[in-house]
């Protein structure tokens, strides 16, 4: 018998103010622009000052949410840290790489260097808690915490670990940005966070953050719901979208009803939020829906802040009216699913139940 | 005792050999591929040796029916080391079966982001390289070259041991049963990128890397990509597939030490090591080689070395690092010397750990610096990296 898997804790920076838990959405920031950067919380609070001045942002961020979730969950050590990343540390990347071309490969420092590893916001956090145990680092796109998720799953499942930390994290980088404005995945005109469904515009906001979540085999007091299911699809044709989320609740031995609440990754691209449209209009026309996108910006690990904010949902069983998006009220949020993609590719769907 | 996962198939290109059979061969003849720089314009040319690959991205890119300045070098020696192992595995309909694909990288697409950087905002020429930079992307081209669809596929970036590490995802998802098949492996280039940053960490050799040697100066680096095929046994016999070796024991853990430097005794390897063995049901006197992470540095040699004493008691197996060879490939390290583990199984041999003259001070150590045949039933595979990743895989002849 396998063994469940529960989501015992959260932790969130992000573009609100999400850093404190006791809250839920009470204090709305509303951005008007083509990026977004996060409410950063008072880093000294978490990071002694010494450390934090030669810490890349991902690093700080992550610190900071996986200290609250840590804290909410009782724990002082994990058997598992698992970082799901697009694009790691890419501020030092990118350091380091204008340092050798301006300085013509002469007079560099390893800092830029070492902080640029994808894995050193994994690593930092296990050389911090002192955790030996299993720590991996996932790159792939907007699927990158997806497979964090998958990875937690099999070990709490089996019974390989008790408690596995995971999370996602990318930083929001000038560089990164400038390029992606050239190609038109970044919006090229502000929007008003409010507005983003409504611009009906290439390209997204892109903004930053950290959300990181204990997940454990045992329920405790501080739990907030159970992790059923986790599906990633490197592609999908828009023919193919319903039948295989259909096909992803069945093996769940679930139907379309009895989905409380869908959340969905709708990011404000024109091109693309058709995908979530076919949900939205077909399979889930009479289910209450919700989106995360306005809040946090899109990055590649935004869908671990739709995963936090389906937490809070279950956990509070209230569902903020900023993030409803259709008419259906909400019944008891008892299952939720997330389907998140990112320019057509990179297609994940998570099934959560409270409990 | 643990059960193994199959391997059926592999593919590698580096620096001595465009495939599993031209690196087999230079193995064999202790052909080394260390050279002088020749592809990169660096200022470091006449300072560092690396394991390059010797074929130009025009050639590769010939070879795979792309137009000129098409991807990253990265992509392009993965997509050809992943094809090599999926024809290996006879493998005509890669979706017929629940088939996922894991690929570890630490530089992706850098090569062409820093050549780029700056000329990006002056013209549109190579606009087509700026999502080359995600780490998954050679990875999505993989997919896509192989006709992978709606499937299972991640990117794994744990330095050094990114690729051991996908092997190791690979095997748990068969044996949980979320895939019936996996191509795992993983792929890096050189860049400007990690040879200056290797270089600020002053651990570039500037001569042939000298792995367990008292007078080792550290590494060279290399570029290469290597993928296995692995299947479930129901895939096994319903395909009656020739199974090369199996994925016996896998081990992760996290020296949680240093972000570049491993631990003095070399706990996270230990740990790594012991878990391995765990899996796999084995006690360490099973294992008859280990194809040890070796990279030449003072610091890792010493680590794993005295982590490898610890593990085995005193009575270190023969073992060898077959960095000598083909540089340190970074990512790819932990699939390419899989590919070579496979390979020692297959044959009975030990490749040489070349260059080695002087045993190390610290420990009595000595590394099998003759090819030697010798029956060989289970390997074990290092594979370390920063952030104190560690992650040890054991291979085996038999289930």
């Amino acid at each position: 018998m396998k063994k469940r898997v529960y989501i015992n804790s959260v932790g969130s920076v992000s573009a609100q103010k999400t850093f404190e838990n006791d809250a839920f959405l009470t204090e709305i920031t509303t951005h008007n622009d083509t990026t977004m950067s996060v409410i950063n919380p008072n880093y000294k609070d978490y990071i002694p000052p010494a450390a934090a001045r030669r810490m890349a942002k991902g690093i700080k961020m992550s610190t900071v949410s996986s200290k609250t979730a840590l804290e909410e969950a009782g724990l002082d050590n994990v058997d598992a840290i698992i970082v799901g990343t697009g694009l790691g540390c890419i501020g030092d990347s990118e350091k380091f790489i204008s340092a050798i071309i301006d300085n013509k490969e002469q007079f560099l420092t390893p800092t830029r260097f070492i902080q640029s590893s994808h894995n050193t916001v994994s690593g930092q956090i296990a050389l911090g808690i002192g955790c030996k145990g299993y720590n991996y680092t996932y790159v792939n796109g907007a699927t990158s915490f997806e497979s964090c998720l998958i990875d937690a799953m099999i070990q709490l499942q089996l019974e390989e670990a008790q408690n596995v930390l995971v999370g996602g994290v990318d930083e929001l980088v000038a560089h990164h940005v400038d390029t992606h404005r050239l190609i038109d995945h970044i919006k090229k005109t502000p929007v008003e966070s409010t507005q983003l469904l409504a611009s009906k515009t290439e390209g997204c906001v892109m903004a930053e953050g950290a959300q990181f979540f204990v997940l454990s085999n045992e329920k405790q007091a501080s739990t907030y719901g159970e992790l059923l299911a986790v599906g990633t699809y490197n592609s999908l044709e828009k023919a193919q979208l319903t039948g295989t989320v259909s096909k992803f609740l069945a093996e769940n031995q679930l139907s379309v009803d009895a989905i409380d609440l869908v959340i969905l990754g709708y990011n404000g691209d024109v091109t693309f939020d058709s995908y979530y449209d076919l949900l939205a209009n077909e399979l889930f026309s009479n289910t209450a829906q919700a989106y995360s996108k306005h809040l946090s910006g899109e990055y590649d690990t935004a869908s671990s802040f739709a995963f936090w904010l389906a937490s809070k949902v279950m956990r509070t069983n209230s569902l903020p009216e900023v993030v409803h998006l259709n008419k259906v009220a909400v019944p008891t949020p008892k299952t939720i699913l997330l389907y998140n993609q990112y320019r057509g590719e990179y297609h994940s769907l998570v099934l959560l139940r409270q409990c | 005792m643990g059960k193994g996962i199959a391997i059926t198939g592999m593919g590698v290109i580096s620096a001595i050999g465009n495939n599993v059979e031209e690196n087999y061969e230079s193995l064999i003849s202790k052909k080394i591929g260390i050279s002088k720089i020749t592809h990169i314009d660096t200022v470091h040319k006449n300072d560092i040796m690396v394991g390059e690959i010797s074929t130009t991205n025009e050639a590769l890119e010939a070879q795979l029916g792309l137009s000129p300045n098409s991807w990253s070098r990265t992509s392009l020696l993965a997509v050809i080391a992943a094809k090599e192992a999926v024809n290996h595995a006879g493998i005509t309909d890669l979706n017929a079966f629940k088939t996922g694909l894991i690929s570890g990288t630490t530089v992706g697409g850098m090569d062409k982001s820093e050549q780029y950087f700056y000329e990006y905002f002056e013209n549109n020429k190579a606009w087509h390289h700026i999502n080359g930079l995600h780490a998954g992307d050679s990875t999505k081209k993989i997919a896509i070259a192989l006709g992978l669809e709606s499937s299972f596929t991640t990117t794994i970036s744990t330095a050094c041991s990114s690729a051991a590490n996908a092997i190791m995802l690979g095997a748990r998802m068969i044996k949980s049963g979320q895939l019936d098949r996996v191509i795992v492996g993983g792929a890096d280039c050189l860049s400007k990128f990690t040879i200056n940053g290797f270089k600020t960490l002053m651990i570039l050799s500037d001569t042939y890397n000298t792995p367990f040697d008292d007078h080792r100066k550290g590494l060279n680096l290399g570029e290469s990509a290597a993928y296995l095929v692995l299947e479930s046994d129901e895939v096994v016999a319903k395909e009656n597939k020739k199974v090369l070796a199996y994925v016996k024991g896998y081990g992760n853990a996290n020296d949680a030490f240093h972000q570049t430097a491993s631990s003095d005794n070399g706990d996270g390897a230990v740990l790594a090591m012991e878990q391995a063995l765990k899996v796999a049901g084995l006690s360490p006197k099973a294992v008859d080689y280990v194809n040890a992470h070796g990279t030449a540095t003072p610091n890792n040699d010493l680590s794993e070395g005295r982590a490898m004493n610890r593990v085995f008691d005193g009575r270190v197996p023969d073992f060898s690092s077959t960095k000598a060879f083909t540089g340190h490939t970074l990512a790819t390290a932990g699939a390419i010397e899989a590919v070579y583990a496979v390979l020692a199984l297959q044959n009975n041999v030990i490749f040489p750990n070349l260059n080695f003259k002087t045993p190390m001070q610290e420990f009595d150590l000595l590394p099998e610096t003759e090819l030697k045949q010798k029956e060989l039933n289970v390997v074990l595979s290092n594979s370390f990296g920063f952030g104190g990743n560690c992650t040890a895989l054991i291979f085996s002849k038999e289930a």
